[in-house]
């Protein structure tokens, strides 16, 4: 009986985060056009567009390989199960033993590594441009991330996110080692996401363009899948950030429905504010220059460094 | 409440080294001067969070002494004469952004492994934001050898003096006066050197370190 | 006996290599498949020996004395849990390899340059894990590199094939001669050159460490750690791809046995600066091996700069392992030696396949230089398939092998904040952060090479018209792949299959790794970390069935074929698309000034002038300029001197003689 619950809530886990997603980045773009003083299209724009991409029917190129048709589900299933893994309402769920975070980690790194070759499947100018620079990104983005990882396991005795978040939520209290941590995963965060000042998730047709370039021969439901991993990709940072950071309110693993409940508002709560703070950074700064980039996350990663030294010298930072 | 005041000190001296190599990635004079102030404002919070852990009131003064010069007055003044000289706005790096990040990286750790042991019975608020202060006192020094920009090299000097402070106020005894004295040296040598700047100007048309070693004598 | 087995089996292999030559001259397509087929068989016994030795615990271990080679010494075999593991690496490797070669051999212009020496070659391999005393370890080894250089110069009629000969050969003897003076340090005055008694001595802490140097001079140039990599990305490449597979994949590894074995087993107890030493050769071959491969075309070269990465990351391991050995934290040093034999395993296998994979390549268009391929996808399916595979193996992406090994190495990395030493405290976590920052290069590395070589347009004739390789090149790529997967997803069996071997090593293993629940590995205990293969492996699965069920099924699965879009800018010329170097260009210009000295040089004419406009890159190898350039200049220089010696009389070559005999004989007379 416990563990059907346990997968019965895992199961929940999975298929909220798969409907919030477009959700969020419907809000974001909302809250982004009111900062523009603009109108901004409906919260619920990105469900219409992506079921009206699914119906179309897909474009292919004509060159186009096997691993063209499969990559998007590739990506979207390994992004889905990243997302699945980080504890978003509550902590411990069953299958969250499968991976730490080390590993959801390295399966993003998965839905790249598709995306950037999906990229040079039809041997366009615009493919590869995408996929040299999303691999350059990710060259550091990645160590970046395993860093930050470190210096968060490091405080926290454990690479397991939940047990991260219960121990946070036990022991919260100031650490100069975790705030370097936090701004390097905010980096981290915004370049993995294709966010302003790395990339520009509205624009098309422009040389600095990195994430769109690449899925420019994609159409229909393929190009759908994509955008829905992407969303997804952006509920998982944030979740990620505030689990980390500001795990309060979180389910435990004996908490009754009421505490699940109480997680899940909270949840919610948490991925609006973070989806507000990032939208009002973006707003308040410009997109850089290609060759700038490795130099902010060059510094992501010398953050995430610096935490763990500081760490492996003294446990007291 | 011991554990989080001690918490709440490293996370400030922490600030200022993560202010620190903010001001070593920018490549842009003005932002360099909009980072200073942060990093003064990181200070003066630092000293601020001293006074009121230690009960030392006069350390409110050395705070207010930091923010009002260092944070608001200075920056201010820079910015109006990096406007005035019409200086180029890029700042040129010796040997690029990602080393000097590496080798500032290199040097927090050197400061730890002279610190930490040397003072492992001293009491962790001073052990701790002493190392921490050294690595600011370094990376104020690594920016004052890595750049050609004579007002980035000012700003490195001052962003080390800002090192000196944390170290003084976390070691708990430095006596208002030579603190005074300090900030108004500070003041002084930074009006000397403004001075200094629109004279290396009027002669030379730029103010590129670089170029006054070209006029020294005996070079070819 | 397993022992007795392994042994008569290398005979047999020996046996081939003398009957080859034979063979070739009476009927060269059928001896192909006849030395091939007999190494397949023998390396499958020894397969067999090293995995019964390895899993069925002491009774199928054990120890022979043959009264061969030095009189007073004899020859000593080992077949303890060390060997045997290393064994199990060897054979798998080997056995792969033939199978693969009965497909590819028969593409060989002259297999009597390659037949005779491929079984002699296995053979080397396989007596040098067997061997336990110096002598024999000695004599093994020289074979192994002796075999594996004139296999590197069965193509020799292309000079850059003769010049790898000619480095390797210089390297191969360099490395020998080290281990030579390293078993004279560990035998002591005495001479007793026996494993046995070499591990009971007493040492002397400074002649250890001396040793080490020795080993790090000696293995690690055949394992090819930076700065002693230079012969490995010109030899690998140039043998015929089987045996580009065997040396990148198997007799790396082979070095790495002689390191561990020396290090860890035989010269006592480690000291503190034993681990900064290794650790900062492993970081700096990880990240500099995987720099050079991201810069390569040569599609098999850039396999064998990737060589020296993993090699790298197998030494890391090994430094965390010396770190936590000299604290005496056993279970940490477990982790972290398990972890990198674990690796050393998982690089036989997806460096063969990739390996593999570039020979199909190069027999089904004949192109290397993958600026000349794409499109193979649709030409060669099977292998764009399975060098994919590979491809996400060596990128340390879930849920294949490569991310098990890595993963626990940065789990053991995790461990070291307990470590005492103030400079070790500081370069283990520069070292993951080495490792991590290898990893992502390796991805873009591998991006890189698929993608210009099996997707895009054909950049040239010979890519148009490729064509797919035999089955046996294929099955034996499935093997590998299959093997891959399995590794990656049911990790746990594999790790505690190297319990022994750390227990004999460390003298401590990692916790036995439970079944229940959901396969998943634990390398300390659950609240700090685990990992699930096949947990993510059916997750990944089933997400990716339900996307395409409930998209195909409820919505749209019309598809339609139509030209490129390219913004609306299509261009027919193949020209146009990203080239490998354009690829790399991001990376070289953030990480080369730093890691090549990289300049760039554009001089653009003005407006009006007809001058063409230039680009000059130059880019600078800082290894071999700081290192063997000087040294080759201090050769040269004594060899000037010294020409003087070739051209003096009889009677001034009598005197010399004679001045060396008298010199010798006052020596032993002022000594003793």
């Amino acid at each position: 009986m416990g563990l059907i619950l346990a997968i019965l809530v895992q199961g929940i886990q999975m298929v909220l985060v798969l409907a919030l997603a477009p959700g969020l980045v419907g809000f974001t773009r909302k809250v982004k056009a009111r900062l523009l003083r603009r109108q901004g299209p409906s919260i619920l724009q990105p469900y219409r567009d992506l079921l009206r991409l699914v119906r179309k029917e897909a474009v292919l190129a004509d060159n186009a390989s096997w691993l063209f048709r499969n990559a998007p589900y590739l990506i979207f299933a390994t992004t889905w199960v990243a997302a699945a893994l980080v504890p978003t309402f509550a902590t411990g769920l069953h299958f969250s033993w499968a991976a730490d975070l080390i590993a959801i980690t390295a399966l993003l790194g998965s839905a790249r590594f598709f995306l950037a070759l999906a990229g040079m499947d039809i041997g366009t100018a615009f493919g590869g441009i995408g996929s040299s620079r999303e691999m350059l990104f990710s060259t550091l983005a990645e160590p970046a991330m395993i860093m930050i990882v470190f210096t968060v396991a490091l405080v926290a005795g454990s690479t397991q996110l939940s047990t991260v978040a219960a121990f946070m939520v036990d022991h919260s209290t100031l650490r100069v080692s975790l705030g370097l941590a936090l701004i390097g995963l905010i980096i981290v965060a915004l370049t993995e996401n294709a966010r302003v000042p790395v990339d520009n998730p509205a624009t098309h047709l422009e040389l600095t363009m990195v994430h769109e370039a690449m899925v420019l021969e994609y159409s229909g439901r393929h190009l759908a899948v994509i955008e829905l991993a992407s969303a997804l990709k952006l509920l998982l940072y944030i979740s990620l950030i505030a689990c980390i950071f500001a795990p309060w309110g979180m389910a435990r693993q004996d908490d009754g429905l009421i505490g699940m409940a109480i997680g899940a508002v909270t949840w919610i709560g948490k991925l609006a504010v973070g989806g507000f703070l990032m939208v009002l950074f973006e707003t308040a700064i410009a997109k850089m220059r290609v060759f700038r980039v490795p130099e902010f996350v060059g510094g992501a990663l010398m953050l995430g460094l610096l935490g763990t030294l500081l760490l492996f010298v003294s446990r007291s930072f | 409440m011991e554990r989080f005041s001690l918490d709440a000190a490293h996370l400030l001296a922490g600030g200022m080294v993560l202010v620190s190599f903010m001001m070593l990635y920018q490549n842009r004079i003005l932002g360099l001067l909009n980072v200073f102030a942060a990093h003064a404002v990181v200070l003066s919070l630092s000293v601020a969070w001293q006074a009121y852990v230690q009960a030392a009131p006069h350390l409110f003064v050395t705070a207010a002494i930091a923010l009002l010069l260092k944070a608001i007055t200075i920056p201010v003044a820079l910015h109006h004469m990096v406007l005035r000289l019409g200086v180029h706005r890029d700042i040129e790096t010796v040997g690029g952004i990602g080393p000097t990040m590496l080798m500032g990286m290199g040097l927090v750790a050197l400061s730890m492994v002279v610190m930490l042991p040397a003072a492992a019975e001293a009491d962790p608020i001073a052990r701790e934001d002493l190392a921490l202060a050294l690595s600011v006192i370094l990376l104020g020094l690594l920016m004052m050898v890595t750049r050609q920009n004579a007002i980035s090299q000012i700003v490195g000097f001052m962003s080390l003096e800002n090192g000196l402070v944390l170290a003084a106020t976390g070691a708990r005894g430095m006596p208002l006066v030579v603190e005074i004295s300090v900030a108004f040296s500070v003041l002084v040598a930074f009006i000397v050197i403004g001075v200094f700047l629109f004279r290396i100007r009027e002669r030379f048309d730029t103010i590129d370190t670089q170029a006054l070693d070209d006029f020294r004598e005996g070079r070819e | 006996m397993p022992i007795a087995a392994a042994l008569l089996s290398v005979a047999g292999l020996a046996g081939v290599a003398v009957v080859a030559p034979i063979l070739v001259a009476r009927r060269a397509a059928w001896a192909t498949s006849i030395v091939y087929g007999a190494s397949f068989v023998l390396a499958a016994v020894l397969l067999v020996c090293g995995l019964s030795a390895l899993l069925g615990g002491s009774a199928y271990q054990g120890a022979v004395h043959l009264p061969i080679g030095l009189p007073w010494i004899g020859a000593h075999f080992v077949l303890d849990p060390l060997s045997a593991a290393f064994l199990v690496i060897v054979d798998f490797g080997a056995m792969i390899a033939s199978f693969y070669a009965i497909g590819y051999g028969a593409h060989e212009e002259e297999p009597g340059r390659v037949l005779p020496f491929y079984p002699a070659f296995l053979a080397g391999m396989n007596l040098v894990v067997l061997s336990a005393d110096a002598f024999g370890f000695l004599v093994a080894w020289e074979f192994m590199s002796l075999s594996s250089w004139a296999l590197v110069m069965a193509h020799h009629h292309d000079a850059e094939n003769r010049r790898a000969g000619y480095v390797y050969l210089l390297m191969a003897s360099f490395g020998t001669l080290m281990l030579l003076l390293a078993f004279g340090l560990m035998a002591g005055p005495d001479g007793d050159y026996v494993f046995s008694t070499i591990r009971t001595a007493a040492h002397v802490p400074w002649l250890s460490g001396l040793v080490l140097v020795l080993m790090l001079l000696g293995a690690g140039s055949k394992a090819g750690l930076v700065p002693l990599h230079v012969w490995l990305p010109l030899a690998h490449p140039a043998a015929p791809s089987h045996v580009s597979a065997l040396m990148s994949g198997v007799m790396t590894k082979v070095a790495v046995y002689a390191f561990i074995r020396v290090v860890f087993d035989l010269v006592g107890e480690p000291a503190w600066w034993w681990a900064v030493t290794v650790l900062t050769l492993g970081a700096g071959s990880a990240v500099l091996g995987v720099l050079h491969a991201v810069l390569q075309r040569d599609l098999k070269r850039l396999l064998a700069y990737s060589t020296v990465e993993n090699v790298g990351i197998v030494f890391i391991g090994l430094g965390l392992g010396l770190a936590f050995k000299t604290n005496d934290m056993a279970g940490a040093a477990a982790l972290a030696v398990t972890a990198s034999i674990f690796h050393a395993f998982n690089h036989s296998l997806f460096k063969s396949l990739l390996f593999f994979g570039a020979g199909n390549v190069l027999t089904g268009s004949g192109e290397r230089d993958i600026e000349k391929l794409g499109g193979l996808v649709h030409r060669m399916p099977e292998t764009a398939y399975l060098f994919l595979g590979g491809c996400l193996a060596i990128s340390a992406l879930p849920p294949l092998n490569g991310f098990v090994s890595e993963w626990l190495i940065l789990q053991a990395i995790l461990l070291s904040p307990d470590l005492p030493q103030w400079a070790l405290r500081f370069l283990v976590p520069a070292s993951g952060a080495m490792l991590a920052l290898a990893a992502a290069l390796a991805a873009a590395c591998f991006v890189r090479a698929f993608g210009i070589t099996f997707l895009s347009r054909p950049r040239s004739p010979a890519a148009e018209t490729a064509h797919e390789a035999s089955r046996w090149q294929i099955r034996a790529m499935y093997a590998l792949m299959a093997l891959c997967l399995v590794a990656g997803v049911f990790p746990g069996p594999f790790l505690d299959a190297l319990s022994p071997v750390s227990q004999l090593l460390v003298g401590g293993a990692m916790p036995k790794q439970p079944i229940l629940p959901h396969f998943s590995i634990i390398p300390i205990s659950e609240s700090r970390s685990s990992y699930s293969g096949f947990l993510v492996f059916f997750f990944i699965l089933m997400a990716s069935w339900a996307a395409i069920r409930v998209i195909h099924n409820f919505a749209s699965r019309a598809v339609r074929r139509a030209p490129p879009w390219d913004c609306g800018f299509p261009d027919p010329s193949p020209a146009t698309q990203y080239t490998a170097d354009s690829f790399a260009q991001p990376i070289r210009r953030v990480f080369g000034p730093i890691a090549f000295r990289a300049k760039i040089d554009q001089t653009m004419p003005l407006p009006g002038d007809m001058a063409p406009a230039r680009l000059t890159l130059s880019l600078r190898d800082l290894v071999w300029e700081f290192i063997y350039a000087p040294l080759e200049g201090a050769v040269l220089y004594a060899a000037e001197r010294l020409n003087v010696l070739q051209f003096l009389t009889i009677r001034s070559y009598l005197s010399l003689v004679f001045a060396a005999l008298v010199l010798l004989l006052v020596l032993v007379a002022t000594w003793a």
